[in-house]
């Protein structure tokens, strides 16, 4: 399969530029003939639905959650990128573009990610103009503050909830589509299946979690605005529902899976504590600003943190990483927590955790400074764990956070299967083998306002509008298929419950394709997944009916979607005979530990097409060229 | 660590419902009480019986989606937590503790610990926004805004629609949600084209709703997982009366 990545023709930065000023359109007495569903409303959806609905579409959007705040863009914390260079610092455009790039590896595509910078600039405008209440200098100016994998301070924030203040402001634009008629908004609903008809997709298939109704939806394009997959890893900083089974079903009816490898593990969580456990908070990078990360220099050490004196402390990112220190990229800050610790030198009951201090920032700052600063983040450590990080050092530990994988899409961010299209986390296409912190907020946003609104016109264009009929067979053979679905897992009528088997998925994943990666782990985890999926089916326990609302039912779903994507990850990482951003491999290692990418064989993105249950999947490659920016090698020292 | 628990269990929003017991055992302090109902849950689904329904999804204190009272009190016994951020720890082995969903007549309840809270995306929908399409924005430091409006109007946008301020309330008022949105846009300068006009709309769909009106208790303050001061009534009470004086 050849992968048209529909790039504009140009030099890098007019690309975007001339593409607007090509790009068919269609006229506004037209757009209301055009309907579009948008599946999520997270900042991705949330964005996009007001924005076309602004422009005149007919939008029609669905969430699982039971209100459209809710999605989990709301808990992203420490802030969102833009070269707006407030600072004076030397930021631009450029310097954004050149950063995300090295920053994910070189494994993305030049003209998304300076078209991503490049848009950056208007986001930040935008979400002032709703009101989005960033933090601010005395003199009324924008404040900014420094992320991992930048030299120069363009993280725009508003204290350490800024994806709630951008989701809201997109959730209210959202709203007053709705209140005007614009937008039919149908929260509860989890989408099932993607129709496809001759080719083209066409509608979707929803499930009511509350009354349990099943029943297909009709439009002329459907936008998967559906997040990511890291709750694969059953423990992670996900939200409990995100789920991968929009994009998964998708994928079954055709769509490429891209980089499905490419998961980002984060450097600051709060470490795991039992087995009871059922989620990982996260940290904020942003405290990285100012907090130091350390280990104690000897193995096996007893003492209490405030205990060691500093000449015993090995501030192992400042050591490693001198021209970035604690702010170095996340897959560059995890590694090296993962081997102090695999060094013996971990700290906290499991010896998995490192320490992220303030006393240095408490003593140059002041407390008031730095309760202004993270007051929120220390009261979420202190509910947590019962510690207070003001006295003594927080302790954190990698988990899973982020999803670079996702379905292909081109420049249009269309997936191959035409009308669909795939925005935010769930596609693939900005972050490459590694996100940089405050970027992924970015993207939802620039995605929904700014390129998705320009892109479709050009697709809708050249169709004709389809009504709303779906009697068609394309319809009938998807409910059916859902309806049989839905039906066998409720029949299975084991005894196990759901979470034995997400538990489980989640450790082998974890074990095999986390942090460090081998081909006999994976190939382990491969042995492993096939047949946990088989026990799954054989001895899943569903209580309930399918006739209202069934928790365990929704969750049953999910998990069998999450399992098979789980071996489809493992053999993403199986054929990827490298180590690039979050991707390590052990054989493929330099001396000092760091990863090493072999260009020549791996510069590409990797697209897995679905044959037919039961059958192996199918790999194609689009490969990366680099005309910009040199192929080299990243380095944070 | 063990626990009796009395929850409410309703199979719909039609039929009656009522409290049933449960053991929960072997549990440790460190645990969340939302972990301890996933225990309780993983038990009864082994043991065939339909888990207990409640929503959750963050669980980290954002999202707003957990909704239950413990022994009474929305959220549980800490005070700026939601359900999702208490753990165990609050609690003494071999207490009994009371789960109950939101009571209001505006969040009918869907089954056992969900409530309906839609009436609060309505209420939004009426007017809580400001009116500018994609596009349509200057340059973002052209509109200054001193630091102390900057700060003021994030604690009021700080609200995760939770609906607590409502469950708390003796008469069911959401006047706390209302007002922090109310707060939040007429405190910024983008806000004020459309203050007048957003706070008479943002009150009648409320009204509209069922909600009740504010007697000066403040329960809503108290337990408000955000801590968003009554202060905004009071803004929201003073805008409300100055749009209405307009209009004589």
């Amino acid at each position: 399969m050849k992968l048209d990545a529909r790039i504009p023709a140009g030099p890098l930065a007019e690309k975007w530029t001339r593409f607007k000023a090509n790009v068919r359109l269609v006229s506004p007495a037209n757009k209301r003939k055009y309907e579009v569903i948008v599946v999520g409303t997270g900042l991705a959806g949330a964005s996009a639905a007001a924005s076309l609905a602004e422009l005149g579409y007919q939008v029609k959007s669905f969430c699982f959650q039971d209100s459209p705040r809710r999605a989990h863009s709301i808990a992203a914390q420490g802030g969102i990128n833009a070269a707006k260079n407030y600072q004076n610092d030397g930021d631009s455009v450029r310097r954004l573009f050149q950063d995300t790039i090295k920053g994910g590896d070189f494994r993305s595509r030049e003209a998304n990610v300076h078209r991503l910078a490049e848009v950056s600039v208007n986001i930040i405008d935008q979400c002032v103009a709703q009101g989005v209440p960033f933090a601010r200098e005395y003199g009324g100016m924008l404040a900014n503050r420094s992320f991992g994998g930048a030299q120069v301070s363009r993280t725009f924030y508003a204290r350490g909830a800024t994806g709630q203040q951008l989701l809201l402001g997109a959730y209210q634009a959202l709203s007053r589509q709705i209140g005007l008629g614009k937008v039919t908004m149908m929260p509860r609903h989890e989408m099932l299946d993607l129709v496809v008809e001759e080719g083209q997709a066409k509608g979707i298939v929803t499930r009511h979690l509350v009354t349990g109704e099943l029943k297909t939806h009709a439009a002329d394009a459907v936008l998967l605005c559906t997040g990511g997959y890291g709750n694969a890893y059953y423990l992670s900083t996900y939200a409990r529902g995100s789920n991968v089974t929009a994009t998964w079903r998708a994928h079954r009816r055709g769509a490429l899976f891209s980089n499905p490898c490419f998961t980002q593990i984060h450097p600051t969580c709060i470490p795991v504590t039992g087995e009871y456990q059922s989620k990982l908070t996260l940290m904020s990078e942003s405290l990285r600003n100012d907090g130091r990360c350390w280990v104690p220099k000897a193995k096996g050490e007893q003492r209490a943190a405030v205990q060691i004196p500093e000449g015993e402390r090995d501030y192992f990112l400042e050591r490693l990483y001198p021209s970035y220190g604690n702010l170095a990229p996340r897959d560059i800050a995890s590694r090296a927590a993962k081997r102090v610790c695999d060094e013996g030198r971990g700290v906290g009951p499991t010896g998995l955790g490192v320490y992220l201090d303030f006393s240095e920032a408490i003593g140059r700052l002041g407390e008031s400074t730095v309760r202004e600063r993270y007051a929120n983040l220390f009261a979420m450590y202190h509910e947590i764990t019962g510690e207070s990080a003001y006295e003594s050092p927080m302790r954190i530990f990698p988990a899973v956070h982020y999803t670079m994988g996702g379905l292909w899409v081109d420049y249009h961010l269309m997936s191959n299967v035409p009308g669909l299209f795939v925005l935010g986390e769930a596609n693939f296409s900005d972050h490459g083998a590694n996100r940089l912190g405050a970027s992924a907020l970015m993207q939802g946003l620039a995605d929904g306002y700014f390129v998705l609104p320009y892109t479709i016109g050009d697709y809708l264009s050249q169709q004709k509008p389809r009504g709303e009929k779906t009697d068609g067979p394309a319809f009938q053979e998807a409910m059916g298929a859902t309806q049989a679905r839905t039906k066998k897992l409720l029949g299975v009528n084991g005894r196990k419950p759901v979470s034995e088997f997400h538990r489980k998925l989640g450790k082998t994943l974890w074990d095999t394709c986390g942090m460090s990666r081998t081909k006999k782990g994976l190939e382990e985890g491969l042995a492993i997944l096939g047949g946990l999926r088989e026990e799954f089916w054989k001895d899943v326990k569903v209580p309930g009916s399918g006739a209202d609302l069934n928790q365990s039912l929704e969750k049953a779903g999910r998990v069998a979607d999450f399992l098979e994507l789980g071996e489809l990850m493992c053999r993403d990482a199986l054929e990827r005979e490298e180590s690039c951003g979050c991707h390590f491999r052990e054989e493929h290692q330099t001396s000092e530990g760091e990863c090493a990418r072999k260009d020549a064989e791996h510069s590409y993105v990797s697209a897995w097409e679905f044959k037919g249950e039961g059958k192996p999947e199918v790999r194609h490659t689009e490969p990366l060229s680099f005309e910009e920016l040199a192929l080299a090698t990243r380095s944070y020292k | 660590m063990k626990l009796h628990l009395r929850v409410w269990r309703q199979a719909s929003r039609q039929s009656e419902g009522s409290f049933v017991t449960y053991e929960a055992d072997g549990l440790t302090p460190n645990m969340s009480f939302l972990e301890m109902l996933d225990v309780v849950n993983d038990r009864l689904t082994k043991e065939g019986q339909e888990p207990i329904a409640f929503e959750h999804d963050c669980r980290e204190g954002i999202c707003g989606s957990c909704a239950m009272a413990i022994n009474g009190e929305p959220h549980g016994p800490n005070a700026g937590a939601t359900t999702c951020q208490v753990y165990l720890r609050s609690f003494q082995d071999g207490q009994t503790l009371t789960v109950e969903p939101w009571r209001a007549k505006a969040f009918p309840v869907i089954k056992d610990l969900v409530a309906d809270r839609s009436a609060f995306d309505r209420i939004i929908q009426s007017g809580g926004f400001v009116s500018v399409g994609t596009g349509q924005a200057t340059d973002a430091n052209a509109i200054p805004i001193g630091k102390g409006i900057a700060e003021k109007a994030f604690d009021a946008a700080h609200c995760i629609g939770c609906g607590a301020c409502v469950a708390a309330c003796r008469n069911s008022s959401a006047m706390l949600f209302v007002a922090a949105k109310v707060s939040h846009l007429g405190l910024l300068p983008q806000g004020q084209t459309e203050r007048k006009q957003r706070v008479q709309k943002m009150v009648a769909a409320m009204d509209a709703e069922g909600f009740g009106n504010c007697s000066n208790q403040y329960a809503c303050e108290a337990v408000c997982p955000k801590q968003i001061s009554v202060e905004m009534i009071a803004r929201m009470n003073r805008d409300y009366a100055s749009a209405v004086v307009d209009q004589i």
